[in-house]
């Protein structure tokens, strides 16, 4: 009994080394494409793709569309569309912008530069997100308005809201702290940045090895311990050559002699510092963390990929579908938020245009990731490397010198592409089966 | 005579100016299957989606153990132990056989997590006795045949010791050697004291199958009969005609 089960059918001698490793192939696939992009640029730019501070860059403009990507995964999964984030980022930013620089300092007397303002602004934020949000998902869930057309509404409300609210005139300098969230300003620098690393690294042994116990302990298969020893030393170098790449990335000269000079001392000659792991990079591993630990391991998660697969069954299984709409779309708008906490940080103040056509880049982005449209679908994982894959390919044509026209027009069509080949994909992986 | 388990009195549901159940009424005793017969839009389905709370009737009661009920959604059916597989089967065909089992009902640990390795454990318990030749247990449920469909769906609700059990042409899409199966489980169910509403096209099915057979038409309740009282063509008359047999 146990013997059939070990193969699930299959003889043995027909596992290939991507089965016995119990690899997601399309991870691989998009892995495999992101790592030829990222070396053909580098041959292209003659090595100037894959330096440390490209990188350090890369990560940092990635950030705002990854965090909302992975709120989209859910929208999409569950057959809905946001085409509203983009301008709910703007309406999110302007209200922090004023809250930070003017309601709190001014109107409640907290005065500029007060410790607990950037905690303050952000609740405030992921509130108005949250509640602008979970009312889309009413209009959805609860009166039926296509997300499509609500969001659509939502795309012109909101990004005129924020207009609205600020005159459309640029907020700035955003409080210091809050700055520290955006990337460059907020790092942590090599030594804590080694350790976050090598905790990070910690848990992911101990995650593989708990979860082979678990799967042990109730008699089911277990990959061979080679298998998991591979799994353990790719996961291990991947995160530390990550945080090494970020420590390599030197904070410049003239930077750190100010920095010297603001605290009353002198930088001593040749004194070097990297950056680390930005601050902002570091939420977005907790929201994807966060995010997975949702879609595979709680009801809520679970419910949104039935209602995907099949509304009416999840219906009949006694799944309230229209209050789960609601709570995805208030999640997204938190994210919105979220995001707009790191894009109006990383430039320091809030201007009217911010995350413009960013609903684009985030539908990409999760679609390139594998999300599929028609719904029930859909990896966090996937949507940020995704997120990662369009940035690379802005960034890297504007490094070689691409026209800007024209990088779009390779943008959308590749992201054309990636559906094709998904949908592809998927045809043969079900003929397989 | 015993207090029925399921009483369902003078049902109304209209769809839109249609009535589709008009006045019905039917009952169900532990042990015992009932058939439901009728052609296409005689209101078999949607009489059945009032006991299990997809639909809200109009007007009638339903008892349950000679107690009023009122079964407001499906979470609600549920709660008194009356169990459904539809006809669509009402899986989520992106999901594995465990998902689909504990839908709307999963096992949790401590932390509210869902307990994904207590969960495949239960489910290969429970097919390894519905159908022990079942083994995709990771594959999500696309990829599984007519037959192991059906089965995933009845170990739903067989698992939640369901007292109630409606089955909405459960053989329908089975080949020969599945539809035994089916049959040896519904005499297994019946055993231990389960009630059964059996929806079906096939005569046969329900002549072998069922206790009694209540025939609607157009919406109208047009009798019930015990099986044994009545021939296949008195009740197919009873399908197409409307009329109640003539007795002898």
């Amino acid at each position: 009994m146990t013997a059939a089960t070990d193969t699930d059918g299959l003889p043995p001698t027909r596992r290939s080394l991507i089965q016995t490793l119990e690899l997601d192939t399309r991870l691989l696939g998009m892995i495999g494409a992101f790592l030829v992009l990222c070396i053909v640029f580098d041959i292209v730019t003659d090595g100037r793709f894959l330096t440390p501070r490209n990188v350090f860059n890369l990560t940092i403009q990635t950030v705002s569309v990854a965090i909302m990507a992975t709120g989209m995964v859910f929208i999409i999964v569950c057959r809905h569309i946001d085409l509203s984030v983009g301008a709910l980022l703007a309406t999110c930013s302007a209200s922090m912008a004023m809250i930070q620089t003017d309601i709190l300092p001014s109107a409640l007397g907290l005065g500029l530069g007060h410790p607990s303002i950037w905690i303050i602004t952000i609740l405030a934020g992921l509130i108005v997100g949250a509640l602008i949000g979970a009312f889309h998902g009413w209009l959805v869930g609860y009166l039926t308005i296509p997300a499509f057309i609500v969001t659509l509404g939502g795309l012109l409300i909101w990004r005129n809201v924020g207009w609205y609210l600020t005159d459309g005139q640029t907020i700035g300098p955003l409080d210091e702290t809050f700055r520290m969230l955006g990337g460059t300003n907020g790092t942590l620098g090599v030594q804590a940045s080694w350790i976050v690393g090598l905790l990070a690294a910690g848990f992911a042994v101990f995650a593989i090895i708990s979860g082979r116990r678990r799967k042990s302990a109730h008699g089911f298969a277990v990959k061979p311990v080679w298998a998991e020893a591979l799994m353990i030393a790719v996961a291990v170098s991947a995160i530390l050559g990550f945080v090494a790449i970020l420590n390599a990335y030197e904070v410049p000269t003239r930077r750190l002699a100010r920095m010297f000079e603001a605290r009353g001392e002198v930088m001593p000659e040749g004194y070097t510092e990297g950056y680390g792991i930005p601050i902002s990079v570091l939420v977005l591993i907790v929201v994807a963390i966060g995010m997975t630990v949702i879609a595979r391991n709680t009801r809520f998660g679970r419910y949104i990929f039935a209602t995907g697969g099949n509304p009416d069954a999840a219906e009949l299984s006694g799944i309230n579908t229209r209050m789960l709409t609601v709570k995805i779309f208030a999640l997204m708008g938190a994210l919105c938020a979220l995001s707009a906490v790191v894009a109006s940080a990383r430039l320091a103040n809030h201007g009217n245009d911010i995350g413009t056509l960013d609903e684009l880049r985030v539908i990409a982005a999760a679609v390139i990731g594998g999300t599929a449209l028609s719904g029930g679908v859909g990896t966090i994982y996937g949507a940020i490397l995704g997120a990662l894959v369009m940035q690379s390919l802005q960034s890297g044509m504007a490094m070689v010198g691409v026209d800007a026209p024209l990088q779009n027009i390779v943008v959308g069509t590749v992201l054309v592409a990636a559906v094709l080949i998904d949908i592809i994909y998927r045809r043969r992986a079900r003929d397989t089966s | 005579m015993t207090t029925p388990l399921v009483e369902m009195r003078d049902i109304s549901i209209s769809f839109g100016g249609i009535r589709a159940v008009d006045h019905v009424s039917v009952d169900l005793h532990p042990g015992e299957v009932v058939g439901l017969l009728g052609h296409n839009g005689a209101g078999k389905s949607t009489l059945i989606k009032v006991l299990s709370g997809a639909y809200r009737a109009d007007s009638g009661e339903i008892l349950v153990e000679g107690q009023k009920v009122r079964i407001e959604n499906p979470r609600d059916a549920r709660a008194l132990n009356i169990e459904t597989i539809y006809q669509t089967l009402a899986l989520a065909d992106n999901l594995d056989a465990a998902s689909n089992l504990f839908l709307g009902r999963e096992l949790t640990t401590g932390l509210g997590l869902i307990d994904e390795d207590r969960m495949e454990a239960e489910t290969r318990k429970i097919m390894g006795r519905l159908n022990p030749n079942f083994q995709k247990f990771n594959a999500p449920v696309r990829a599984l045949s007519g037959g192991q469909r059906q089965s995933v769906a009845i170990a739903r609700a067989v698992y939640f010791n369901a007292r109630i059990l409606i089955m909405d042409e459960p053989t329908a899409a089975l080949g020969p050697q599945e539809t035994q199966m089916v049959a040896e489980l519904i005499g297994e169910l019946k055993k231990q004291g389960l009630g059964i509403f059996l929806i079906s096209h096939d005569i046969h099915d329900v002549m072998a199958l069922c206790d009694r057979v209540s025939v609607m038409k157009n919406g109208k309740l047009v009798g019930t009969e015990r099986v044994e009282d009545v021939t296949d063509d008195e009740i197919l008359a009873l399908i197409i005609l409307g009329k109640r047999p003539e007795r002898a």
